[in-house]
């Protein structure tokens, strides 16, 4: 399955994960301390610099990462046009535009592996409660494995249903997946016991 | 042991699939999609903690980019977004759904459909909202209103968990491990 990193090379993938993802609590941070559009708008020439870096194919990337927003900052304007009070408007879209700009930056300049490197170092202190790092580890490589193959079976449920009925499957598919998802997490555990425990 | 760890990491999966079957829409435009009801099912089925933490792990998926999130999002973006609040209230949405069906003998249907209002419903907008109300710079209120558009979406999904929670206990007793 293909991640949400950029494969288009920046300065910034030279970084460490755990630099940069400090670097992404301070700037947020900052953002909503500020209440005014001016230094706002002065904030986001960081991370919209830092995407000119890119090129034009990873700054186009960026934009895509930025469509969720579109439907709230259509409301944000239809509703401060509407109660006249446009420059709280301008500052409320403003920071969350470079706020989500900002983290997606993070988060496209970042491997996959890096990031999950950060996640087990997150949960180590939790070893001492009993929670050892590789059975995070494990879980997650579980379920990034599992997304495919729950997919394709959703898919066959899916094909199969339509074969025997003229309706449309919809919701009825939804038994037998999750179903589907019980007895794998059953074998899947048979196999790991069988080869000496998750550890 | 290895089954909690496998039950976990395949309900997380199952949360991921879901979000990537293309949304209905509902008569209103909204979209409604099938991620929200799979983070009840993690609570129906798998019951409070295990619900819980399956969908903590999807969301630790969605924090390291994976475009697992409904409407191929993902990345640490999405918690700086205005939904932020939603996404926070997700494991706690499922842990509610389970404790309701471990914990009240009702039938299967009527817990896990009060389970499902309960947490993936009332529980989840109150978490929800005021993320929304923060991140939009708006009262509770208005805040809710921008959000009602989603409650027929939601109570269709109710009466879904509750069906499908039915449906598993009914065909595989055993396999329904909030009830056990």
């Amino acid at each position: 399955m293909l991640t949400l990193t950029s494969p288009v090379e920046t300065p910034l993938h030279r970084v460490r994960a755990g630099v940069k993802l400090a670097g992404l609590c301070g700037f947020t941070v900052m953002l909503f301390a500020l209440d005014t559009p001016f230094p706002l708008a002065v904030a986001g020439l960081l991370p919209l610099g830092l995407v000119a870096l890119g090129g034009a194919v990873f700054a186009a990337h960026a934009g895509r990462m930025l469509r969720p927003l579109w439907p709230f900052l259509l409301l944000l304007g239809l509703w401060h046009w509407w109660t006249d009070d446009r420059v709280q408007g301008a500052t409320i879209a403003l920071r969350l535009i470079i706020a989500v700009a900002a983290a997606n930056l993070v988060t496209m300049t970042t491997r996959l592996a890096d990031m999950l490197a950060v996640i087990e170092a997150l949960v180590q202190p939790l070893a001492r409660l009993g929670l050892p790092p590789r059975r995070v580890a494990l879980v997650f490589a579980l379920v990034i494995r599992f997304i495919p193959v729950l997919s394709d079976r959703l898919t066959q449920i899916a094909e199969a249903f339509t074969a025997r009925s003229r309706r449309k499957p919809r919701w009825r598919v939804l038994v037998p997946a999750t179903l589907a998802a019980l007895d794998d997490a059953d074998r899947v555990a048979e196999a790991l016991r069988a080869r000496g425990g998750a550890g | 042991m290895e089954r909690n760890l496998t039950h976990i990491a395949l309900f997380a999966a199952l949360v991921a699939v879901l979000g990537l079957v293309p949304p209905i829409m509902l008569g209103s435009g909204v979209p409604i999609t099938a991620q929200s009801l799979g983070i009840m099912l993690c609570g129906t089925v798998l019951g409070s903690r295990k619900g819980a933490l399956a969908v903590l792990v999807f969301l630790a998926l969605v924090a390291v980019g994976l475009p697992i999130l409904s409407g191929g999002r993902g990345g640490l973006g999405v918690f700086a977004g205005p939904s932020v609040g939603f996404l926070v209230g997700f494991p706690v949405a499922a842990f509610v759904a389970g404790l309701v069906v471990e914990r009240w003998s009702a039938p299967v249907a009527l817990a896990a459909g009060v389970g499902a209002a309960l947490g993936g419903v009332i529980v989840l907008y109150a978490i929800g909202i005021p993320g929304m109300a923060l991140m939009l710079g708006k009262t509770l209120p208005e805040a809710a209103l921008l959000i009602a558009a989603y409650l027929p979406g939601d109570a269709i999904k109710v009466v879904l968990a509750a069906l499908i929670t039915r449906g598993i206990a009914q065909m595989r007793p055993g396999a329904l491990l909030s009830r056990p």
